[in-house]
């Protein structure tokens, strides 16, 4: 244990996804030996993506306006939705240049286990705004794992009184992997290759 | 295949081990409690990723120690693999290959393949159905490396729902036979997908042992008693006799249906392939409460060489391994079992004293004593 500051520090690294005691110990004392004004740097930078960011009211990916860049794009697809878990998934298939059209973020995929159900994820806004009636096909992109499949399988039977094309990414995904881990080629395969959804 | 050379770091009571090892037969001798067991245990590690003594590694790492290692070189097909497992308790498992650190656990799984016989064998017939799950299970995985694949999504499947169906219960769900519960479907959709896919796999997997199991125990016992082998499956009543995998998909979907409501008031998963067993039935009667002890380690003896006959005909030798197993048997049983696994390309045998290992199994000797291995000369 250290004196009040150092260990206040610490434990708040801690608490990081990715950082054990060992590693927060080790950023403390590189802040310690820091120049002020990097720190300060830091400080603003922990500051400002807490009070600038904010969640696209359209499609609930990261957005430092009522929406985010792509939902602003007229240039984008709109008859064609991508849904996918996290922002970072759609940072992943914009480096694809594959996609073309808009996303939907849901915000995680159903995991009992961890108490998280379909009224916990951006469910009920895509219905939202598949009803304005513009979108003829349906991407399910979440992860290539069991939460991943069972949120699609979810999904796509949801959607499917609506008439609605909706296809699931192509397998030759890792399996058992984050989407956002996967390297391009693959991902932009795996775009290419998406199969209708049938359950 | 066979096993050249074995090194072991903290591994049970071994602090440093080495051993060079042949194709054929090798003895290892030792008095109770020196460490012959663990060395056919590591042995299995290389090849399963688990111990058949224990559920978690912890045992495994020498007491006082942070982890363990094992190092074993694999020959096949005249080349060489070089597989090193670090065990580390609570943490990550670590694997490389060949000296690669770029490796992952599954892609050293499956390089080398054992049997295994030892006393707990007896609970193959006598134990519980898992036992027997597990015997089905990690033979499909030993042939078929994708289905330890197929195994740890069921797992998973099976968390998550049952999660979703403890929440249920405890909110009282089941007075509106689950219509509130949209995402049970789902989890009942990939129950049934995941679990028909492996269903398909172990009745096929039965079909194929249960000529080879009744030839071995023949062989084995000398007589001409019938075994048979029948694959219960929780999701009917009737045997399964399709291995079709839409068709089983059906099986388990209606069972899941039914199963619904003693589900929601139970908040487990009653139906699927981790409630099946495998029953095995000896003179027309079930061996479990039936056979005599004798009959029952010849009923386990013929699964474990029914299990090497078929990896076998896959193409490559497993490596044998036969811990302690001669010391339940008569000399008549012995010798018999002894000539049938003396063709393996490399089987390693332990025994407290030399008398108990059958003249027909005579080769390289290791004496076993308090963690140390010394070849015989
Ligand atoms: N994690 C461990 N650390 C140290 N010693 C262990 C560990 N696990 C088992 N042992 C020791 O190994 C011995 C058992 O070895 P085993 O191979 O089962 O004997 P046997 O030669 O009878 O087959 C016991 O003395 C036990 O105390
Ligand atoms: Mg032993
Ligand atoms: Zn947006």
């Amino acid at each position: 244990m250290y004196e009040g500051a150092v260990q206040n520090l610490i434990d708040e690294l801690g608490r990081l996804p990715g950082v054990g005691p060992k590693s927060a110990q080790r950023i403390a004392f590189h802040l310690l030996a820091a120049e002020t004004a990097d720190v300060h740097r830091l400080v603003n930078a922990l500051v400002a993506v807490k009070e600038r960011v904010r969640f696209c009211a359209v499609c609930g990916n990261i957005a430092e306006e009522t929406q985010c860049r792509i939902c602003r794009d007229p240039r984008r697809d709109d008859t064609v939705i991508c849904v996918v878990e996290e922002p970072k998934d759609v940072v992943a298939i914009e480096r694809t240049r594959e996609f073309r059209g808009r996303y939907h973020v849901l915000g995680g995929a159903i995991s009992p286990i961890e108490g998280v159900g379909p009224d916990d994820l951006r469910v009920k806004e895509l219905m939202a705004r598949l009803s304005e009636g513009r979108v003829t096909e349906v991407i399910l992109a979440t992860d290539p794992n069991l939460e991943g499949e069972a949120t699609a399988t979810y999904l796509a039977r949801l959607l499917k009184p609506m008439g609605l094309k909706v296809t699931r990414l192509a397998s030759g995904l890792p399996v058992g992997g984050d989407l956002e881990y996967a390297d391009e080629v693959t991902l932009g395969r795996a775009f290419e290759g998406r199969r209708a959804l049938d359950f | 295949m066979h096993v050249s050379h074995l090194q072991l770091a903290d591994y049970r009571s071994y602090e440093a081990a080495y051993l060079e090892l042949e194709p054929g037969v090798s003895t290892f001798i030792g008095p109770n409690g020196q460490g012959k067991t663990n060395l056919v245990e590591a042995i299995g590690y290389v090849a399963t990723h688990s111990s058949h003594r224990v559920a978690h590694d912890a045992p495994l790492v020498r007491r006082g120690a942070q982890r363990a290692v094992i190092r074993a070189a694999v020959v096949r097909h005249g080349q060489t693999a070089l597989i090193e497992l670090e065990i580390n308790p609570g943490r990550a498992n670590r694997a490389r290959l060949n000296r690669s650190p770029n490796t992952r656990m599954r892609d050293v799984l499956g390089i080398l393949h054992t049997v295994l016989f030892a006393p707990e064998d007896l609970a193959l017939v006598k134990g519980d159905p898992g036992e027997r799950r597990r015997f089905l299970d990690e033979l499909l995985t030993a042939r078929a490396p994708r289905y330890a694949g197929v195994r740890s999504d069921y797992e998973r499947v099976l968390k998550q729902r049952n999660a979703l169906l403890k929440s249920a219960a405890a909110q009282n769900l089941h007075h509106r036979g689950g219509r509130d519960l949209p995402t049970l479907d789902v989890w009942d959709e990939h129950l049934a997908q995941i679990g028909a896919e492996l269903l398909a796999a172990r009745l096929a997997l039965v079909a194929e042992l249960q000529p080879l199991a009744a030839k071995a125990y023949g062989e084995l016992t000398a007589t001409q008693d019938p075994i048979s082998l029948r694959y219960r499956c929780s999701a009917t009543d009737e045997e399964l006799d399709t291995t079709n995998r839409p068709q089983l998909v059906e099986i388990l979907r209606a069972a899941l249906l039914r199963a619904r409501p003693d589900e929601l008031r139970r908040g487990v998963s009653l139906v699927g392939p981790h409630r099946d067993d495998l029953q095995l039935w000896l003179n027309d009667l079930p061996a479990k409460g039936y056979a005599s002890q004798g009959e029952s380690w010849s009923y386990a003896l013929a699964l474990r060489l029914a299990g090497f006959e078929l990896l076998r005909a896959d193409g490559d030798d497993p490596v044998l391994l036969l811990d302690d197993v001669f010391a339940e048997l008569d000399a008549e049983r012995r010798r018999r079992l002894a000539s049938y696994v003396r063709t393996a390309e490399q089987v390693l045998v332990t025994a407290a004293v030399p008398d108990d290992v059958p003249q027909e199994l005579s080769g390289a000797r290791f004496r076993v004593t308090g963690g140390s291995v010394e070849r015989e000369r």
